[in-house]
């Protein structure tokens, strides 16, 4: 059981994209070593013969006829909640930094 | 007693009578539960929205085809309360965050949508943990609700809201979601009844997701009966949703009419029977099991050895799939966006606004999940919880070889105090230790009252579980209980619950002399 580090949980908040104050950190990295303690028991219980479930009920995949049915959104509904719009087109901030 | 005091008291099923022959009105009955909203709600905080007006040209639409003579359905006219989980075309629909605060959808969710064709009335969104995240409506952006037996103690959660409007008299019916107990627990908490059906059953097409492979939506209510019929309105197969589940289902209503338990098996699990239950949530549950076998049914004891690495294995694949269900929320489409000072790029824009926006236990799972997922950790982590999951569907699978259903208690306590738990968050997992492995193996389970804990006097639910696809067997079981128990009780549990509108009453009391 590898300990967890504050260095950690900010490379996981950055992966996660939350901007997480170094108070939250402090917390976090506690609060995440003793729950992954909790949790690591399934290891007790989980061989190699036993198979994974990913879905509880067992299904193919599942399609659909590629045609556009009379219930998608229109651009204005689609576009209604957006916090910046250009047109019909979402705003969306600069995808690259200064020293990129 | 009032008209109005009368209408609200009525279960679903008998409002739904009233209304088909004409001595009630929709506008009188959704009326009725308007004003009980705004007499006690600032007490118990079960609704984040309430659209009144909406509501009533609703019921006046339903009024009009009645007296039109047009065919509508068996709860046509009946109020009803929908979790803040399922997005309503029209309606304020958060999950509880503030990162969606005021986001108003462009669609219903698929229950939502059926409810409303079968003629209900919405009256508005009730409270919830933020995305569904808890068991306590503690970790709701908007404040917790209040249970309605003791405004100091928690409504139980994620769906706490539901139940506490169900309970406090505000709505005769409401909607949930269940991914680990967030329906059946808060119903085991404010002596309500509260269905998880099977995985699949009810499309969560416009269900804000939370952990998919287990999420489901189902009914929150006062009784059996109108659970069942609220079940047979949601559930069907949806084409918007790939897991619903393409089947023709039997009726859910009439399962529970027939409530015959004789020759019935019915499965004690041993490893949920423990001393880890408070002593009042056991001995209620323990009569409850002597009432039926005394109708006819027969009490085996069965054992479910893996439910214990259920909690372990749900808190790896619950973060796990809601920190992946989560990063939609990036600031660009819907809902908040937060700019740090001097601008930034997105990625920076959506840092600041997933900080702002998310909750202290949101953001635990989803760093938890992001751990849980990484490169390394992931098959000695997320993958073992997927084998766990496989035992635990094992156990379900022996067991009912030998038994028709299960029953457990629903929870290991009564309600316990508003912030009680809130900084353990450990212990609040702990919560759903007996609702969680019918999640992890899809199967469906039911919360009734089985009366009120004598240390306490707090509600206590029984649990009882089926074979997937078997929700029929639920009703049947939970109906024939709910009918042995309400003759004990001389009435029904709620009965007994505290009279919230008391200082209301004295207020009119006063000014009419």
């Amino acid at each position: 059981m590898p300990e967890i580090s504050a260095e950690q949980v900010a490379h996981l908040a950055t992966l996660a994209r939350i901007a997480l104050t170094e108070e939250e950190i402090a917390h976090l990295t506690t609060e995440l070593g003793q729950i992954m303690q909790a949790v690591e028991q399934v290891n007790r219980v989980a061989t190699p013969e036993v198979p994974p479930t990913s879905h509880p009920i067992p299904m193919q995949n599942v399609f659909r006829a590629d045609v556009v049915t009379d219930d998608v959104l229109t651009p204005a509904q689609a576009l209604a909640g957006a916090p910046e719009r250009d047109g019909d087109r979402f705003v969306v901030s600069a995808i690259l930094g200064e020293e990129q | 007693m009032s008209h109005a005091d009368d209408l609200i008291r009525l279960n679903a099923a008998d409002l739904a009578g009233r209304l088909a022959t004409g001595d009630v009105s929709s506008v009188e009955a959704t009326r009725a539960h308007l004003d009980r909203i705004a007499a006690v709600d600032g007490a118990v905080h079960a609704f984040l929205h309430v659209d009144a007006e909406r509501a009533l040209a609703a019921a006046a639409e339903v009024d009009r085809a009645r007296a039109a003579g047009e065919s509508l359905g068996e709860l046509a006219g009946v109020p009803i309360a929908v979790k803040d989980v399922l997005v309503t075309e029209g309606m304020p629909s958060t999950s509880g965050s503030k990162i969606l605060e005021g986001w108003i959808p462009p669609y219903d969710a698929t229950p939502v949508r059926k409810v409303r064709e079968a003629g209900l009335i919405p009256l508005g969104k009730t409270n919830m943990d933020e995305f569904a995240m808890g068991s306590s409506t503690e970790h709701s952006a908007y404040g917790p609700t209040h249970n309605p037996w003791d405004l100091e103690r928690i409504p139980g959660g994620s769906g706490g809201g539901s139940a506490a409007s169900v309970a406090a008299f505000e709505a005769p019916l409401a909607l949930g979601s269940d991914t680990g107990g967030s329906i059946r627990q808060p119903a085991h908490v404010t002596g309500t009844v509260g269905v998880k059906p099977t995985y699949g059953a009810v499309s969560r097409y416009g269900s804000i997701a939370l952990a998919s492979s287990l999420d489901q939506i189902g009914p929150v209510t006062r009784t059996v009966l109108d659970a069942a019929l609220l079940h047979d309105v949601i559930a069907g197969h949806d084409p918007h949703d790939s897991t619903s589940i393409d089947m023709a289902w039997p009726s859910m209503a009439e399962a529970a009419r027939n409530a015959d338990v004789k020759g019935l098996r019915i499965g004690v699990v041993k490893e949920l029977d423990s001393d880890g239950f408070q002593a009042g949530v056991r001995q209620r549950f323990h009569e409850s099991l002597d009432l039926l076998e005394k109708q006819g049914a027969e009490i085996v004891e069965v054992s479910a050895p893996n439910f214990e690495y259920s909690i372990a294995a749900y808190y790896l694949i619950l973060p796990a799939e809601a920190s992946s269900n989560l990063a939609k929320f990036d600031s660009v489409r819907f809902g908040l966006r937060v700019t740090p000072d001097g601008g930034g790029t997105v990625e920076q824009v959506m840092a600041a606004t997933r900080e702002a926006g998310f909750g202290p236990e949101v953001k635990r799972r989803i760093i938890l999940g992001t751990y849980a997922l990484s490169a390394g950790y992931y098959d000695a982590y997320y993958g073992s919880a997927q084998k766990v999951r496989t035992l635990v569907q094992r156990d379900f699978d022996a067991a009912f070889e030998q038994v028709d259903v299960l029953a457990t208690p629903t929870a290991p306590t009564t309600a316990f105090r508003l912030g009680e738990k809130l900084d353990d968050p450990l212990a609040m997992y702990l919560n759903d230790v007996a609702t969680i492995p019918a999640n992890l193996a899809g199967v469906p389970g039911i919360s009734l009252p089985s009366g009120l804990a004598p240390e306490d006097g707090l509600p206590v639910g029984i649990q009882f579980l089926a074979p997937a696809r078997e929700d029929a067997r639920l009703y049947n079981v939970g109906s024939a209980l709910e009918q042995l128990l309400v003759a004990e009780w001389g009435g029904p549990i709620l009965a007994k619950a505290p009279d919230l509108t008391t200082h209301e009453l004295t207020a009119t009391e006063e000014g009419a002399l």
